[in-house]
């Protein structure tokens, strides 16, 4: 083997050892863990048991399905929200407000995501900042309790993504020139009609990418709606963790692992689908 | 003030009122311009980057309010008006083609606002295409396209509309110099071929000279002068035309004898040079301006006995430019270089560096304008 391909292989090997280890493995291992059954203590055989159980029981199929259609809510919901803020920020903004106002996405996520949810549940408790306020306004008679359901879980996922869809859309839209925009004016376009014709249209790998991440964000999240959902939301992770560490099922939580992982690739290669971008174009351009 | 009943005389496609704009910090980009622009023709504003040109052009199509002042189109004002409403389209500096449509998309745009019917866009889009001679074209990204068809589409997106007042803001600069010499004769061509009012703003002399039918020349928020292309290049108003426009020897010095129009000027490098100026009085700073074609360029001294201005000296360089050929002359005098162009006849075809000759020019084409100092 020649030195240039010995250095070849070298450079490769942190790629190929991240990949292997970390990646490979693990899922291969997994796969085959949730491909067997227990037959008998420290007994295995080969089976497809675990998936049957996953599509016969209700609670599992029903909680697999409120994760993926309140991360799509939840996915949805940021982009609304995110949409104007990184239009202001791009193109509004000038200057040190510009630095600025994007500092202030920023700050948030120097602090770990457990403080911050907390933070959520000193604001929303029944004798929470919110709480407190209202009853001292007059507004309502007995403290309220605000935590615990599917809104406070949605408000603590929309926050905990924001940043992430925030990021690829302002780099997008600063990457629109201003002339464009006053060119859409000048030809007698409105503001929505600039907005749906020319800036959506050129912000869409930004808007695509940021979906991306947030969506995956969401759907793996674990935290915020362990502390801030209720008894009745019940996200897939929690089912996943309940398998593995309660009752030491491995061989069910693997399968609902390997569950979520073919919901999360066919719900994003839907979107790519529908919105007409690859994969290379969004999270290409984003990074 | 009622501005549709109480103009008489010919109503101009485009008439500017005393503008003024300032800027935060008490900048004042444009500081009191008025002019009138006749319908059909084409108007250029030239002046230096900065000079405040394209804060007019950006008041006109409506992006920005004027601090004072009145726009008028087709004599109605337009002050108040958005720019989706107004009856101005511009071609962008960098043209701003709408990356994300193909070309009939980015022509049929505007046409898609004002609510046309797809089949009418579409004949409209193909007829505008082909008097900009890009037919069959449409389906084409505008990445696909090169500098000049580029610059055919975008004023194909604004003509389709059909303007009153079409501006284009040095929508040239971009293009590389072979192309811009070319986009030139054909602006002024589809200029006449679509018989509208343009209003051109641009940094580049040769373009407005080429191409305008007025132009008016702008320094620091004013305007200098207004004429035509002959006009500010032979008979400049101020000294900022006379060095911006053309290529033009400058001396400073002092009036030391007047008579009439004519002046002696002692210039401060120690020439005794005679010129014409208006207005000035024995001992006033004066400018004076010579262009180098005004100066006739003998290997004898009978050559130019004729001439007000007589001045003798070496070639220092010779600048080989074709048909704009110069020689660079050090005078005897004063050690200072004076630019001269070449005969076209060739008859100083031997001439050397190092050889000796003789200069000459006469007083009328040697403007003299009060020198307010630095």
């Amino acid at each position: 083997m020649s030195a240039h391909r010995l250095g070849f292989f070298l450079l490769l090997a942190p790629l190929a050892l991240w990949l292997g280890l970390l990646f490979v493995l693990p899922h291969v291992d997994m796969a085959l863990v949730s491909l067997r059954a227990r037959t008998g203590p420290g007994e295995y055989a080969p089976s497809l048991d675990n998936y049957a159980a996953f599509l016969t029981e209700p609670l599992y199929l029903v909680a697999f399905a409120r994760t993926a259609i309140f991360s799509i809510i939840a996915t949805a919901l940021t982009l609304v929200i995110a949409f104007p803020v990184s239009h202001y920020i791009a193109k509004v903004a000038k200057g040190r407000s510009q630095a600025a106002l994007f500092l202030l996405c920023l700050v948030p996520f120097w602090v770990s995501e457990l403080v911050r949810t907390f933070g959520w549940i000193i604001l929303l408790r029944e004798t929470g900042v919110i709480s407190g306020l209202l009853q001292w306004a007059g507004l309502v008679e007995r403290p309220i309790e605000m935590l615990y359901n599917d809104a406070a879980m949605m408000l603590g996922l929309v926050y905990t993504s924001m940043l992430f869809m925030v990021v690829p859309l302002v780099s997008t839209l600063e990457s629109l020139d201003d002339e464009v925009i006053e060119a859409g004016f000048d030809l007698g376009g409105t503001r929505a009609s600039v907005l749906r014709e020319i800036v959506i249209p050129h912000a869409m790998p930004g808007i695509v990418s940021g979906c991306i991440v947030v969506f995956m964000l969401s759907l793996g999240n674990y935290l915020t709606p362990t502390m801030l959902g209720g008894k009745d939301s019940l996200w897939f992770t929690e089912l996943i963790y309940s398998q593995f560490i309660v009752r030491f099922n491995w061989e069910l939580g693997a399968a609902f692992g390997f569950c979520l992982l073919a919901a999360s690739s066919l719900i994003v290669w839907t979107m790519l689908r529908l919105t007409g971008q690859t994969l290379e174009g969004t999270v290409g351009e984003g990074a | 003030m009622n501005a549709t009943n109480g103009v008489s005389g010919p109503v101009h496609d485009l008439e500017c009122r005393d503008l003024v704009r300032h800027f935060d910090g008490g900048v004042k980009a444009v500081d009191g311009v008025g002019f009138s622009v006749p319908a059909g023709s084409f108007f250029s504003i030239l002046g230096p980057s900065g000079c405040g040109k394209t804060t007019i052009m950006r008041m006109i199509a409506g992006f920005l309010e004027p601090t004072r002042g009145d726009i008028l189109i087709r004599g109605r004002s337009v002050l108040g008006v958005a720019p989706n409403r107004r009856p101005v389209n511009m071609v962008f500096q960098h043209l701003a083609l709408f990356p994300m449509m193909d070309v009939a998309g980015n022509v049929g745009y505007g046409l898609r606002r004002q609510g046309v019917a797809k089949a009418e866009i579409r004949r409209r889009t193909g007829e505008i295409l082909e008097r900009v001679q890009l037919p069959d074209i449409g389906s084409r990204k505008v990445s696909e396209l090169s500098g000049g068809q580029r610059q055919r589409v975008a004023i194909a997106r604004a003509m389709v509309l059909e303007p009153d007042v079409l501006l284009l803001d040095e929508p040239l600069g971009a293009l590389d110099l072979k192309l811009r010499e070319r986009m030139k004769v054909e602006l002024k061509a589809l200029q006449a071929e679509f018989d509208t009012t343009f209003v051109y703003i641009t940094h580049d002399q040769g373009e407005a000279l080429v191409m305008s039918d007025a132009i008016a020349v702008m320094n620091a928020g004013r305007f200098e002068q207004v004429g035509t292309g002959p006009e500010l290049y032979h008979r400049p108003a101020t000294a900022f035309v006379a060095g911006f426009v053309g290529e033009a020897n400058r001396w400073k010095g002092r009036v030391t004898g007047v008579d009439g129009a004519d002046l002696e000027v002692a210039s401060a490098d120690g020439l005794v040079l005679r010129g014409r100026g208006d207005g000035l009085r024995r001992g006033d700073p004066v400018e004076i301006f010579v262009r180098p074609e005004a100066i006739e360029l003998s290997a004898d001294a009978e050559g130019v006995a004729r001439s007000a201005n007589r001045v003798s000296g070496r070639v220092a360089a010779l600048l080989f430019n074709g048909a704009a050929s110069r020689a660079l002359v050090r005078d005897e005098a004063s050690g200072g270089e004076i630019d001269v162009a070449l005969p076209q006849s060739g008859t100083l075809a031997g001439l050397e560096r190092g050889a000796r000759v003789h200069l000459g020019w006469d007083a009328e084409r040697a403007p003299c304008f009060g020198d307010p100092g630095p």
